[in-house]
């Protein structure tokens, strides 16, 4: 494999891990006002990422950061491109990394009752934006020879974008639903385990299709071999879940995620960028990528640092690995 | 790209609101970045204070700044990530002209500096029941250390904008030959003490101004939480002081780079029309520095002292404006290129004056903050000396005033760097590698228009001031409750109980 394609590959990579790790996050910020009962409740659902919910959001930092290093091109063409939706998703991240630290800060159930919201919203756009950004960037927009996306914001929401959009926001929910159920007891394990069972299925779907979209549209032998098994994946998990082995699903739903995230990037190998204008104003592999010294240095930096950065958050992991429950939650004590 | 996407609104083109959202996004994550900086190693201190003598009084101090700190840090978080987008966003012609170079210390920044941020202090925070001692202590350093980090990485990238160094032209483009020079630029390596004795005097004036108030509200009762405050005064004063010596220091060595670097900036902060040798600081000025054509400014100068800062001695020769203009049209160009997405500039002449009140001014507030900053704190230790507590209500008054000092001195700094480089993005390297510079008035995308551009000015504007008063609310709320906001009463109780140490 030549430096570039690795670097497409480690990149497709790191949005894996980011909507792996942040996927629960987003759907636990999304599920906890529907999930809870009560304050005590919601602050049980809201503990079980509050340890790593930042270094999950790094991923994204890293993703990004990598992608201007190794794919300049691709990084300005899709953030002007989607000028308003990435605004919307950086806002929504705005706003959701300050309601984690500012919630419980002032004991008042207005105040509370207003970073719910901000919660909510903050964990619905992110991953409808990206879903969104990524699939239409891949899929196909009207991108000019100077990389300028012609026809408006709305030239984003292609049919096959918006069903991207609700593939990663489902996933998502499902993937909150399955880690909330092996990260709590008592009652709201109860109930977030009926959520996985209940609305996994429907939550699921538009990722299984877009699955199945992407290998008829451009697939190849090598596609297929990896978009079936994560369909047989996603039934396994449905099955597990059944089953209360909740541990299982959580992984299996992770097959499912990379199943996709392989087509999406891999269908169109090596386009990048695909422009629906003229297949000649594409980025590719070859055309956009940095010189082969710049590559050189991150992969150094990638293969001595990703081995620790992977081994302390999995510390991180294991060391708030416990159940949360409402015995657990201290009271809340503010000035 | 043509006129019919980018256009403009009421006289305003996207060029313009890309400047000031980038100066208003920057500026403002630049008020939360010098507090993380200084407050988390201060933190680390006192909590390593605490693990080595186990007294109450450095629990109570590692808590009650540790909980300043983190309403401090989740708001550099997320104003940071907004950066991390905007150069792909309002900037793409600049990304895609320095991304061979531009992109990788940022990489870095995020694999070495964020990860490590982010994780361990998830750790820290909820931790403090779960990780023996010693490695929770580990936890707030590693912490600590990033922030300074990622601190190195992106002055290091900012650098490289002020001065070009390991790459060659190719295909009208750098390209990165030495990772290792843009890593030890010398304008990085100058820049980057700077910035991070810069967060130190705010950490140190933060902590003086707050545990003055505290000081002098208790000083009648018998306070038993009095030592925490001296305790954290005295440190927080000595602290401010030795950072303002730091900055001093590095500040010099930064003006003898910029001589030599960028000579318009050094005559830009000096409003400096003519050449002159020796050439006088000016201290103040009065009258128009808006023009350079001296007729209208009267400055009160000590003799030779920028000779000094330029070249170290008393006499060298420091150009003026004028006959750097001519200097620079030379070199770099009379006329912008005509190319439609330049839009009005497009073949129109080159300023190559930046925008003097700003830089002249600029560069006078940022050390006369930093220096009022700094005598502050030798005057709160001066008084508090040997135990003593001001009875004077001017005591807390003017400790609490002074906190903004060094936040306005760091901001009128970068302000002054940043517009001082202006019409360049990229700023020429006159002694190092030919013909890599960009204007900022090519650096902007092609394709945002106007109105999507004044539409996140607008949402980022206003997100980001009502997200400001909810902080300064929050760090008031827990600054004025003191110790007791932070540590429980129950606290002393042994038993143990299933319940987190810390829970949001
Ligand atoms: C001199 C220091 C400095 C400077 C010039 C900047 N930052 Fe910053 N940044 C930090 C020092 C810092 C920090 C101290 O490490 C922060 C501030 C508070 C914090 O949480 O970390 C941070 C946070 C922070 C984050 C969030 C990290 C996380 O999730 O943990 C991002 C993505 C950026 N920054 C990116 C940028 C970009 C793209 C900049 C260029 C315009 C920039 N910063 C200027
Ligand atoms: C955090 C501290 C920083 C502050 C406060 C700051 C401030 C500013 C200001 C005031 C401007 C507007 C100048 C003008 O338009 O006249 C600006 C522009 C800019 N700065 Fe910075 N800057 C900071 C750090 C950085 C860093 C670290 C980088 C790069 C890594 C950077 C890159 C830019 C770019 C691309 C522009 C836009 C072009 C321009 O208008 O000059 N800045 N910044
Ligand atoms: C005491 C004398 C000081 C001197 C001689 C000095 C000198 C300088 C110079 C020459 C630059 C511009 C570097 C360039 O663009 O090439 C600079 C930038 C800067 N200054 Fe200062 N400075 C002083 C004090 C301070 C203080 C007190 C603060 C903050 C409290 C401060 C904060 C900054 C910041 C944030 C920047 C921009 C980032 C950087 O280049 O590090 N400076 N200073």
């Amino acid at each position: 494999m030549d430096l570039p394609t690795l670097w497409f590959a480690l990149i497709a990579a790191l949005w894996l891990g980011y909507f792996f790790l942040e996927g629960f996050d987003f759907g636990v910020g999304i599920l906890m006002s529907s999930l809870a009962r009560d304050d005590t409740e919601r602050r049980v659902v809201l503990n079980t990422i509050g340890p790593v919910w930042d270094g999950n959001e790094v991923w994204l930092i890293v993703a990004t950061a990598g992608t201007f290093a190794a794919f300049p091109a691709w990084y300005a063409t899709t953030l002007s491109a989607a000028y308003l939706p990435v605004l919307m998703i950086l806002l929504a991240l705005v706003g959701r990394g300050v309601a984690f630290e500012y919630r419980g800060k002032v004991d008042n159930v207005r105040w509370r009752r207003a970073w719910d919201t901000v919660l909510l919203v903050g964990s619905l756009v992110p991953p409808a934006g990206w879903g969104l950004v990524l699939t239409a960037m891949a899929t196909g927009v009207p991108i000019d020879a100077s990389g300028v996306l012609r026809g408006g914001p709305f030239a984003l929401f292609t049919p096959l974008a918006v069903l991207g959009s609700l593939a990663v926001l489902g996933f998502s929910i499902a993937h909150g639903a399955v880690f909330l159920a092996l990260k709590t007891e008592g009652e709201i394990r109860a109930r977030a385990a009926t959520a996985v069972r209940k609305i996994g299925p429907v939550c699921l779907l538009p990722m299984v299709v877009l699955v199945i979209l992407l290998q008829a549209r451009n697939g190849s032998w090598w596609t297929l071999a990896v978009a079936m098994p994560s369909l047989v994946a996603t039934t396994a998990a449905m099955l597990r879940a059944r089953a209360g082995r909740d541990g299982q699903a959580f992984v299996l739903f992770g097959v499912l995620l990379a199943g996709t995230m392989t087509l999406l990037f891999g269908s169109e190998f090596p386009t990048i960028v695909t422009s629906t204008i003229d297949s000649a104003f594409s980025l590719t592999v070859r055309n956009s990528s940095s010189s082969p010294y710049t590559l050189g240095v991150i992969t150094w930096l990638a293969a001595f640092c990703a081995p620790i950065v992977l081994a302390y958050q999995s510390w991180s992991y294991w060391v708030f690995r416990r159940r949360i429950g409402t015995r657990h939650i201290p009271e809340a004590h503010v000035p | 790209m043509s006129d019919e996407t980018i256009g403009t609104v009421a006289g305003v083109d996207a060029l313009d609101v890309a400047r000031w959202q980038f100066a208003i996004t920057t500026v403002y994550h630049f008020l939360m970045v010098p507090l993380t900086i200084g407050l988390s190693v201060v933190v680390a201190v006192m909590q390593t204070a605490l693990v080595r003598t186990g007294q109450r009084r450095y629990l109570a101090m590692t808590k009650f700044w540790g909980k300043l700190m983190l309403v401090n840090f989740a708001m550099g978080v997320v104003t940071g990530i907004v950066q991390e987008f905007q150069f792909g966003m309002a900037w793409s012609s600049y990304s895609m002209f320095v991304g061979d170079v531009f992109g990788a210390p940022l990489a870095m920044e995020g694999i070495v500096a964020f990860m490590v941020e982010s994780t361990f202090l998830g750790l820290w925070i909820f931790g403090w029941d779960r990780l023996p001692a010693r490695i929770h202590l580990a936890c707030i350093w590693a912490a600590a250390l990033a922030s300074s980090a990622s601190a190195y990485f992106i002055v290091a990238a900012n650098s490289w904008m002020q001065h070009p160094v390991g790459v060659e032209l190719v295909a009208g483009r750098p390209r990165l030959t030495s990772i290792w020079a843009v890593l030890t630029n010398s304008t990085a390596l100058t820049a980057f003490p700077h910035a991070v004795a810069g967060g130190f005097v705010v950490a140190g004036v933060f902590l003086v101004g707050i545990s003055a108030w505290h000081l002098w509200r208790g000083r009648t009762e018998d306070d038993q939480d009095r030592t925490v405050w001296t305790g954290a005064l005295r440190f927080g004063g000595w602290v401010g002081v030795a950072a303002f010596a730091a900055l001093a220091l590095t500040g010099d060595a930064q003006g003898k780079l910029m001589f030599s670097q960028q000579p318009m900036k050094m005559a830009a902060a000096e409003a400096l029309c003519h050449t002159a040798a020796p050439a006088g600081f000016s201290i103040f000025a009065y009258g128009d520095v808006s023009r350079p054509d001296c007729e209208h400014v009267k400055s009160v100068t000590v003799p030779a002292l920028l000779s000094f800062l330029a070249h170290g001695d008393f006499s060298t020769k420091v150009d003026g404006v004028t006959p750097l203009v001519e200097r620079y049209r030379a070199e770099y160009g009379a006329n912008y290129p005509t190319d439609p997405a330049l839009g009005a500039l497009s073949g129109k002449p080159i300023d190559y004056v930046p925008v003097l009140p700003v830089t002249y001014w600029g560069f006078r507030l940022m050390i006369g903050f930093g220096a009022l900053a700094a005598a502050t704190a030798l005057l709160m230790l001066w008084l508090t000396r040997r135990g003593r507590i001001p009875r004077s209500r001017w005591f807390p008054v003017v400790g609490l005033v002074a906190i903004a000092a060094p936040f306005l001195g760091n901001s009128f700094g970068w302000i002054f760097t940043e517009t001082g480089r202006q019409p360049f993005v990229v700023a020429p390297n006159p002694s190092g590698v030919d013909g890599v510079w960009m204007f900022t008035a090519q650096a902007v995308s092609p394709g945002v228009s106007t109105g999507e551009m004044l539409t996140s000015l607008i949402a980022l504007t206003v997100v980001y001031g009502t997200l400001a008063a909810v902080e300064g609310y929050l760090l008031m709320r827990y600054a004025r409750a003191g110790v007791s906001g932070v540590l429980p009463p129950s606290d002393e109780s042994d038993e143990p109980t299933d319940v987190l140490a810390f829970a949001y």
